[in-house]
């Protein structure tokens, strides 16, 4: 039996010696960087460009997880704001220093509690914010300077946003001082999610103010969180994913820059969120060509010089459309292979679903075994010593090319639809509705390779015995709602009429104004405890709302 | 095929919940298996899906819930159709835990259909419960 042998590997050029110097001035965490049997490995292997050089298909960073691991974001929220708040200060005294939260549906959906829409809905989801007062709870006792806060909602961003920082006001905490992201992509909302209020000009004009109002306020927070999970959820296909989501946020940076904020003051704080599915080489090429198309656009057509602005920093969700009913344990392996190519694919951050989120949200053990996952893919693998590990495989660096060829033929024609403006070619997308029609048309194909039996789902329409019916989920109870329609009308009662009256009237005002911009009026309606709904409705009366074309 | 009149079947999605990847695969299923689909879209309520069915003379009304609202929402929507005297069978179809199913059909829903429901499941479901009604 031979030793087993330290292989240092030596490449050799100028982009070998660049990155071998940025790499060895890197902090690395303190572990072996061996496999099992102790054999050292190189912290890369195989041809330039190598990780953190342009255009960066092998990772943002030189030293990737031997620097640092991936954030391990387990998305939560619930019931009341007091119920996630207590959620929150559990998963901060076990480690956790970022904080994700899920609003329920009349809240992502701007309404109040006390609508008529809200009805069987109230805390359901997520947590029911409607009031300064419901945020107040949810971060009560919680230091906003020392944590990272991602906050997933779209239509109603800016109230939220406004929210956030008027909480982290009364603590004493300055804008510039809070960290974190708010989802806050509303052209995946038109295209898959639905989760919109007006239509897609003025809904992008208050994007537009956000971003504005973070780069000159709150230079920590990312304000637009580019997001395929959504659009692949509905059932695009892989390169579909890649190719919306990349052009949405060429879209963004092109409003950006007509509002005349510089590519380079905003660019770097855009981040992306991707889905990880089932078919493991496609998705480590997805991954991997996201982080070039991005690139290149950035320096070529955007004109950007900063790297950071070139840099495609991502989430990543496990597919949670990937989950079946039918035998639900067995969604375990699935996560686990997901993850997996999450980790191969270079992500910055993950969320693994849980086992039971085909019926229903997570009980805390389904989440727990789905937060272990990844532990035992970033702790027991071996994956994190290297990066790019897969990088130089002739099927994965094909794959990688055929991803990014896919997504500049749509680049090309959403290009073409815009007359040379990617931002009018998704306005276009949207209104002739080809993007919801590509993604029906790739989920009814797939469904129908599944019902003839040409794609086999395990447990679905193969391998299907051993299904128990005792399936354990978790059931939030309708006092809830009840709670919450009360907190709303008891704060409604203690706020002053005359403040919320006149600081609404300054946010339709300021909606009516092009070049105002709407975050400082927003700000101060919800100080005067102004209700979402009710800062939703003073833009709603001028902007209007957006009704979908019923499209099969 | 029979001489069978053509099957009328309006789909919606009822209240905010805008999941609506499964009820558009489900109109498409319909649409193969023969039947004329009336897709209302998202955002729909009780009354709007009354006043379809009512001018569209619906055999049949699926509902598509993804978002645990289906107890308070499935039940109201079969109340409105009693309300407005019709005798539609009203379908529920998304993700329905399956402690909730016989409460459902308790309350009137005519039949609920789980994910992972083959094609010719979902087509047949609706021909049943059109059948039953009739």
């Amino acid at each position: 039996m031979s030793e087993p042998q330290s292989s240092e590997h030596q490449g050799s050029g100028p982009d070998y010696d660049a990155w071998r110097e940025q790499y060895d001035a890197a902090k690395l965490r303190d572990t072996p960087f061996e496999t099992m049997s102790g054999v050292v490995v190189d912290p890369v292997y195989g041809e330039g460009p190598y990780p953190g050089q342009y255009p960066y298909t092998r990772g943002v960073y030189p030293s990737m997880y031997r620097s640092r691991l991936w954030t391990m974001r387990m998305f939560a929220g619930f019931g009341t704001a007091e119920d996630t708040n207590a959620r929150f200060k559990d998963i901060l005294a076990n480690g956790g220093t970022g904080l994700s939260t899920a609003f329920d549906m009349p809240t992502l959906m701007g309404r109040d509690s006390d609508s008529p829409w809200a009805l069987g809905e109230v805390g359901r989801a997520g947590v029911a914010v409607d009031t300064l007062a419901d945020m107040e709870d949810l971060f009560a006792d919680i230091d906003l300077s020392a944590v990272s806060t991602s906050m997933t909602i779209n239509g109603p961003a800016a109230i939220i946003l406004a929210m956030y920082v008027a909480v982290a006001e009364k603590k004493g905490i300055a804008p510039d001082a809070l960290a974190g992201t708010i989802q806050n992509d509303i052209f995946k909302e038109y295209q898959a999610q639905k989760e919109y209020i007006y239509p897609p000009r003025p809904s992008v004009r208050v994007v537009t103010d956000m971003i504005q109002y973070t780069t000159g306020e709150m230079p920590r927070f990312h304000p637009v969180s580019i997001s395929g999970y959504h659009i692949r959820e509905a059932g695009s296909t892989a390169a579909e994913e890649l190719a919306f989501t990349l052009a949405n946020g060429f879209a963004y940076v092109e409003a950006a820059v007509a509002a005349g904020v510089d590519v380079d003051e905003f660019a770097g704080r855009l981040s992306f969120f991707f889905n990880s599915h089932s078919d493991f080489f496609e998705e480590i090429g997805k991954f991997r060509a996201a982080r070039r198309i991005w690139a290149k656009w950035m320096k070529e057509r955007y004109g950007a010089t900063q790297e950071r602005s070139m840099l495609c920093r991502f989430h990543t969700q496990t597919a949670g459309v990937s989950l079946t009913a039918q035998q639900p344990e067995i969604n375990i392996a699935r996560v686990a292979i997901q993850a997996l190519a999450g980790a191969l694919g270079g992500t910055q951050s993950l969320h693994t679903d849980s086992f039971d989120e085909a019926l229903a949200l997570p009980t805390e053990k389904a989440a727990r075994i789905a937060l272990r996952t990844q532990q035992i893919v970033a702790h027991e693998t071996g994956v994190t010593n290297v990066a790019d590990p897969l990088g130089g495989s002739p099927y994965v660096e094909w794959m990688t090319d055929e991803m990014e060829r896919q997504a500049e033929e749509i680049f090309a024609h959403l290009d073409e639809l815009g007359d040379g403006s990617i931002l009018e070619g998704v306005y276009m997308g949207i209104e002739n509705g080809y993007f919801v029609g590509e993604i029906a048309d790739s989920a009814y194909r797939f469904e129908r390779e599944v019902n003839n039996g040409n794609r086999i789902i395990v447990g679905v329409n193969e391998f299907t015995d051993g299904d128990d019916s005792d399936k354990e989920l978790l059931r939030i109870e309708a006092e809830v709602e009840e709670y919450q329609r009360k907190r709303l009308a008891d704060v409604k009662l203690a706020r002053n009429d005359d403040d919320v009256a006149r600081t609404l009237a300054a946010v339709t005002a300021s909606a009516n104004d092009p070049n105002a911009n709407l975050m400082p009026p927003i700000l101060d309606a919800v100080k005067a405890y102004a209700t979402l709904e009710e800062v939703v409705m003073a833009m709603e009366s001028v902007f209007g709302t957006y009704v979908e074309k019923a499209i099969i | 095929m029979t001489d069978q009149p053509q099957l009328r079947v309006v789909l919606a999605k009822l209240g905010l919940d805008g999941h609506d990847r499964g009820i558009k695969v489900v109109a498409r299923i319909l649409r193969d298996a023969g039947m004329e689909v009336i897709y209302l879209g998202l955002r729909q309520t009780t009354a709007s899906i009354v006043a379809a069915a009512e001018q569209e003379d619906a055999d049949a009304i699926g509902l598509s819930m993804h978002n645990a609202g289906h107890m308070t929402l499935a039940p109201a929507m079969v109340a409105a159709i009693d309300e407005a005297e019709l005798d539609t069978p009203v379908i529920v179809g998304g993700i329905v835990p399956e402690q909730d199913i016989q409460p459902l059909l308790d309350a009137g829903v005519a039949a609920v259909l789980g994910p992972g429901a083959s094609a010719e499941e979902v087509a047949q479901t609706i021909r049943d419960a059109v059948a039953n009604a009739d």
